[in-house]
């Protein structure tokens, strides 16, 4: 009996090894049936008080991956890799260096929070990952270095107070205010820049104070601001504070303006003040999403994702900065320094934010801030609610009339 | 020179944190007493007893209660309950097994349990990571006298306090499971000969410690009219350094303890340059001289041990 192999002939070794050749020679590319995978991280905080802002983040992020994945154009699969910075410095620096120690994650869209985002910086850069903020507004995470990795889309707290300035002191007539801040870079650049817009335009600041993040009693500041009857009480910090000194200046009888910076625009202080959120004033970079040029387009794939969380005032930033990410990905391959490199010199005029165009430290130069109103629970334009309408009056202005 | 007015003011505001300060800072002199150890989860069992007044409040108005004093006394009722318990279970689980472990065993277990309760509220109860509104149910509104602001709802909130502190009193000088507290915290073997039950005392002592932290919460709510889950940090930290001022293992060294450092964080963010931004720094820094220089706190016996 012979051995089966024995019985093959020449001509089928010959036939059979060159129909294997053949198909070797014609298998499939990469990226021909099945596109390479890249990797792009989120971080933003999904957890604490600020979580309502850093969820929608992720939310919009994800939805530009979504939408990216399912375009038949694309050269790659993106992945995400979602990172929790809690807001905390020292979270945002374990949360960078993890992204930035996966040799998969080609780049990030990183930090609602200016402590984060200035903590991270150098992490980015010495891992040669490229970052681009979403959210955070302190000018020194694009202007304090000439890091090629870092980029921001969305503006700084200098724009946004230097028309906070303006507007209440030029068009509602305020002139004295007292300053409760974070004592955070976020609450003391915004205290220093806006003191300085304030004093250019006329006004007064009659007391500022520093306080800590996160502090539950504000009853000794506000007794010592009111002592100076200030016209305005402002505050430089986020939501969880916020809420906490406007309804605190009830309880203390401070009968004075309430206005805050983007770290109070969410939904979050209006639930949780209730009433005492009435007539608030807020500034934040970019206009209401519904207000952008793609902002209804934003909306409707937004709705039609099912996400729970709403997508908050800078959820449309975070979906910029990752459309970004991956056109510069499809433009230069998943190389980190090539990303880098192709993001700092971004100029697109077709973004749902309007066009983005960033300078030399890769600073997005958006001029356009909303002043908003807290009307009825929301956060109205100001331009469209009825205080600008002159139906309701302002408390601060109901005040200085009595 | 501030004004008079001014600095009773600010007097009042300090009373106003002092006295939640108090009710937690009770607790964790009673559990120094009795069981010689520091139950670190304290801070949050007071977080929990906000929370759950909060919830008792929602049931309430959910099952139609229209009376805001009635939902009130009940969103009291329940926290206390439901805290003390809790408490209760946490010295079961935390404190007893480790009774022959070294301190810092205990130390670290209840630690870790405030960890796990603050967590838990984070994640399972309903957007536990926002801030949480708490309803408005105290008179709102005030007077004036001699220039300083006083509110009804403050007023309240005053006399709560005191209550639950002089209920807190008359419970361990006036009742049979008072005495067998103060037995134990003199002398627990000798006090178990002579018939006290020490682990109905050990509980009854963990429940009424909690369920005072549950008033310190549900009080915080109604004065800051907002909770969060981590109140309980800073709570509790504050908490123990007004113990610890007012002289561990000693029920009024408690309450002075947490008047005072109340008063001095308010005084030292109202008339210290810049102090609102070292309220803290100079409030712990006045607790660890002062301990330097008495140990023992202001009531204290001379040793730390027991009273």
């Amino acid at each position: 009996m012979s051995h089966p192999s024995r019985s093959f002939s020449r001509r089928q070794l010959l036939a059979g090894g060159s129909a294997l050749g053949l198909g070797l020679a014609l298998r499939p590319a990469p990226g021909w049936g099945q596109k390479q995978t890249v990797k792009l991280a989120f971080i933003g905080p999904l957890t604490g008080g600020t979580a309502s802002n850093g969820l929608g983040g992720r939310n919009s992020f994800l939805l530009a991956l979504q939408e990216r994945n399912a375009d038949p154009k694309g050269k790659y699969h993106y992945d995400s890799e979602i990172l929790d910075d809690e807001c905390k410095p020292t979270v945002a620096v374990q949360a960078a260096l993890k992204a930035s120690s996966d040799p998969a994650i080609v780049a990030g869209v990183t930090h609602y929070c200016s402590v984060t985002a200035i903590a991270t910086v150098d992490t980015y850069h010495k891992a040669g990952m490229p970052a681009m903020v979403w959210g955070a507004v302190l000018p020194e995470i694009t202007y304090s270095h000439e890091y090629v990795e870092i980029t921001r889309v969305n503006g700084t707290m200098i724009n946004q107070n230097n028309i906070a300035a303006d507007f209440a002191v030029k068009t509602l007539g305020f002139k004295t205010f007292a300053l409760i801040h974070d004592t955070t870079d976020y609450g003391r650049a915004h205290a220093k820049w806006f003191t300085q817009f304030v004093e250019k335009a006329g006004g007064k600041i009659v007391s500022t104070q520093g306080t800590a993040k996160d502090q539950k009693d504000y009853a000794a500041e506000l007794t010592r601001a009111k002592a100076d009857r200030p016209e305005v009480l402002w505050y430089g910090g986020l939501t969880p504070d916020g809420v906490r000194v406007r309804v605190q200046m009830d309880k203390v009888g401070v009968r004075a303006q309430f206005q805050g910076t983007s770290g109070i625009k969410s939904d979050t202080f209006n639930e949780t003040a209730g009433g005492a959120a009435e007539g608030s004033l807020a500034f934040v970079e970019g206009a209401p999403t519904e207000k952008l040029p793609g902002g209804q387009k934003f909306l409707a794939a937004y709705a039609k994702a099912g996400f729970k969380e709403p997508s908050e005032a800078y959820g449309p930033f975070a979906y910029v900065a990752a459309n970004l990410v991956i056109d510069a990905v499809e433009a230069v391959g998943p190389d980190r320094a090539k990303v880098a490199a192709r993001l700092k010199r971004t100029k697109k005029s077709d973004t749902i934010i309007g066009p983005v165009e960033f300078d030399d430290h890769g600073q997005n130069t958006v001029p356009l801030i909303s002043k908003y109103v807290s009307q009825d629970g929301k956060w109205l334009l100001w331009e469209d609610s009825e205080y600008a309408a002159g139906k309701r009056t302002l408390p601060g202005v109901k005040y200085k009339q009595m | 020179m501030p004004p008079l007015e001014l600095l009773l003011q600010q007097a009042l505001n300090g009373l106003m944190l002092g006295v939640m300060y108090a009710l937690i800072a009770v607790g964790f002199t009673l559990f120094f007493g009795v069981l010689d150890v520091i139950h670190f989860s304290h801070g949050d069992i007071y977080m929990l007893g906000a929370f759950a007044g909060l919830t008792a409040l929602a049931a309430a108005t959910a099952a139609g209660v229209g009376s805001g004093v009635v939902a009130l006394a009940f969103a009291f009722l329940a926290s206390i309950l439901v805290t003390g318990l809790i408490g209760v279970a946490a010295e079961r689980l935390c404190v007893k097994p480790l009774a022959r472990a070294s301190p810092l065993m205990t130390l670290l277990a209840t630690l870790s349990l405030g960890l796990v309760i603050r967590e838990a509220v984070l994640i399972f109860y309903p957007r536990g990571a926002d801030p949480k509104p708490f309803p408005r149910l105290l008179p709102q509104g005030g007077f004036e006298i001699g220039g300083v602001a006083v509110r009804y709802e403050n007023l309240v909130i005053l006399a709560i306090g005191l209550a639950a502190m002089i209920a807190v009193d008359l419970v361990i000088t006036r009742t049979r499971m008072g005495a067998a507290i103060r037995a134990v915290a003199q002398d627990a073997e000798a006090a178990q000969m002579m018939g006290v039950d020490l682990d109905r005392t050990v509980d009854a002592t963990f429940f009424i410690g909690s369920g005072l932290a549950a008033v310190a919460g549900i009080l915080s709510g109604l004065y800051y009219s907002e909770i969060h889950f981590i109140m309980g940090i800073t709570g509790g930290v504050i908490g123990f350094s007004a113990a610890a001022i007012g002289g561990l293992g000693n029920v009024y060294g408690a309450i002075l303890g947490g008047l005072v450092f109340g008063l001095l964080q308010t005084m030292a963010a109202a008339f210290i340059p810049r102090g609102s931004e070292f309220r803290d720094v100079v409030a712990f820094g006045v607790v660890m001289l002062f301990l330097i220089v008495r140990p023992r706190g202001i009531l204290g016996a001379r040793t730390v041990e027991r009273v």
